[in-house]
């Protein structure tokens, strides 16, 4: 069976289902269903048309359980065994589905939970194993999340704003688990862009290639982190390069700048140099002078430090950091690299250490210790 | 989301405000006791927040390495070491505000005469896995 194939039609069937009159928890719990027979039935017969086996399907899982339930409360059955005719596919139904699953009523888990479900296709035992929690909790944050939606008009517009925000998050999250997170997140924002004409999901469809592009030079073959600047370039993926570089060229067409965009066009610059010294700086620093005019916000202040020590030297990138905030997470990682940068190296280690010890994840923190540790020993020799 | 560690000690701790020893309780209390953890861990897999949950016993042993085809070296309990875990639990949550908050209702656990034990719990993050964007 085609798991790909079943997993991208999931939106659709749910969406044909809700316009059929389900409500979209009920819609979204008959596709589950239905996506366990497939994985029972298709290997043995595969079906000629898998869209309409699954509504087929689909449909008949959803009136069994309204009949269970309408009987369960000795009330009439209201629903019809004939599907009702509906308007088909006139409105984009898996749009509507990215929009209720990303409502700006949900907590952020909530949303990347129900939108790996019922966008993603994924079940609830993989969406547990990537985020490493037992499937109970993970059951309990997506059917919260249905009950949190479930007043929520099916048709209504929604805010690409909040989607973006979902799939960066799931992105970001990485691959920790049995799911690549970061190839889903690319599917599902490819899947989306195909769907809209809006600039800034194709600025994060063009961060993503570029990002997951460098994936194999990341981590070196005993699990430690590469420094971008150590990175083997010639292990960047130059066909996701390529493709993240078009996608960004004409969302910047658009002339209307946000923050997915300005990210990605930083990335595409570090993409562009095939050697660490050949990167362009400068370039980069207008960029995060854009960032952080957009975003306003304290990580893109703090990077500009680095971008800025690169650009104008060690003490310039000081001078950028000087006015951050010491609490802020990794800035005493950018005041080590500045501080060994500008020939100080005592300096240097006791930040790098200091760093450490408030590292976030443990990649940053064994990384970050290894900078101490060389720094201690240069200096004893 | 982030994970959380709440650690709770038999010893190592601040002392709790209701500080009679368990073995004081009455069957009531201890029952009384027992029913809230559970309450409170299945409250939290509710929420979708419960990660998991343990008890040790406070019997331990410290073990090492005592050289190549050798048998590993045993010792203890060591009755001075001051640090001795009972228990743990595992939260995911959204924010720092959000474990504390948790940690104070499960520091308020009933004890002896049925009040709040007020028992001193740390909360510990866990390190995550590295986020794909950082630059």
């Amino acid at each position: 069976m085609d798991e790909a194939l079943q997993r991208t039609l999931t939106p659709t069937v749910i969406g044909i289902l809700v316009r059929r009159g389900a409500h979209f928890a009920a819609a979204e719990d008959a596709v589950q269903d239905a996506l366990v027979e497939a994985v029972r039935a298709w290997p043995d017969d595969p079906p000629r048309d898998p869209k309409g086996w699954l509504v087929t399907v689909a449909w008949r899982k959803f009136l069994d359980a309204a009949r269970a339930d309408t009987s369960r409360r000795h009330r009439e059955v209201r629903v019809e065994g004939e599907p009702m005719p509906g308007p088909g596919e006139v409105v984009d139904d898996t749009l509507q589905l990215y929009f209720l699953c990303a409502h700006p009523s949900l907590t952020p888990a909530s949303a990347v939970a129900l939108t790996l479900r019922a966008v993603g296709g994924l079940t609830t035992r993989q969406i547990a194993q990537a985020y490493l929690v037992p499937e109970a909790t993970m059951a309990q944050r997506i059917s919260r999340a249905k009950r949190t939606v479930a007043g929520v008009r099916f048709n209504q517009p929604g805010d690409v704003a909040t989607v973006l925000r979902v799939l960066y998050l799931v992105f970001n999250e990485g691959y920790s688990g049995d799911v690549d997170l970061a190839g889903e997140a690319i599917r599902l924002t490819r899947q989306l862009a195909a769907k809209t004409n809006h600039e800034e999901v194709a600025g994060l469809l063009a961060l993503m290639l570029l990002h997951h592009a460098r994936r194999p030079a990341r981590t070196g073959p005993d699990g430690r982190l590469v420094p971008l600047a150590e990175q083997d370039r010639s292990l960047w993926n130059t066909r996701l390069i390529a493709e993240g570089v078009d996608v960004l060229q004409i969302a910047l067409t658009s002339d209307r700048l946000g923050e997915f965009q300005a990210q990605a066009a930083i990335a595409a610059l570090h993409a562009d140099a095939r050697t660490a010294e050949e990167t362009d700086w400068v370039q980069i620093v207008e960029w995060y002078d854009e960032l952080v005019r957009l975003t306003d916000s304290p990580v893109a202040r703090l990077n500009r430090a680095v971008a800025v020590g690169e650009a104008d030297g060690p003490r310039a990138g000081l001078a950028a950091l000087a006015g951050l905030d010491p609490a802020l997470p990794r800035h005493a990682a950018v005041a080590a690299y500045l501080h060994e940068r500008d020939g100080d190296p005592v300096t240097a280690a006791r930040l790098y250490a200091e760093a450490a010890r408030s590292a976030p994840n443990l990649p940053e923190r064994d990384h970050l210790t290894r900078q101490a540790a060389r720094l201690k020993a240069e200096l004893r020799s | 989301m982030a994970k959380y560690l709440l650690l709770k000690h038999y010893r190592g701790a601040p002392a709790s405000v209701n500080d009679v020893p368990m073995d004081q309780w009455t069957p009531e209390e201890l029952s009384a006791h027992m029913q809230y953890m559970e309450d409170f861990a299945a409250r939290l897999e509710g929420t979708g927040e419960f990660v998991d949950g343990q008890a040790l016993s406070p019997e331990g042993t410290f073990v090492r390495y005592d050289g190549e085809g050798r048998p590993p070296v045993t010792d203890g309990p060591f009755a001075e070491t001051k640090d001795l875990i009972a228990g743990w639990m595992v939260i995911d949550v959204e924010t720092y505000e959000r474990a504390l908050e948790l940690a104070g209702e499960l520091s308020a656990a009933p004890g002896a005469g049925g009040t709040p034990i007020h028992e001193w719990l740390e909360v510990r993050p866990f390190l995550a896995a590295a986020p794909t964007i950082t630059e």
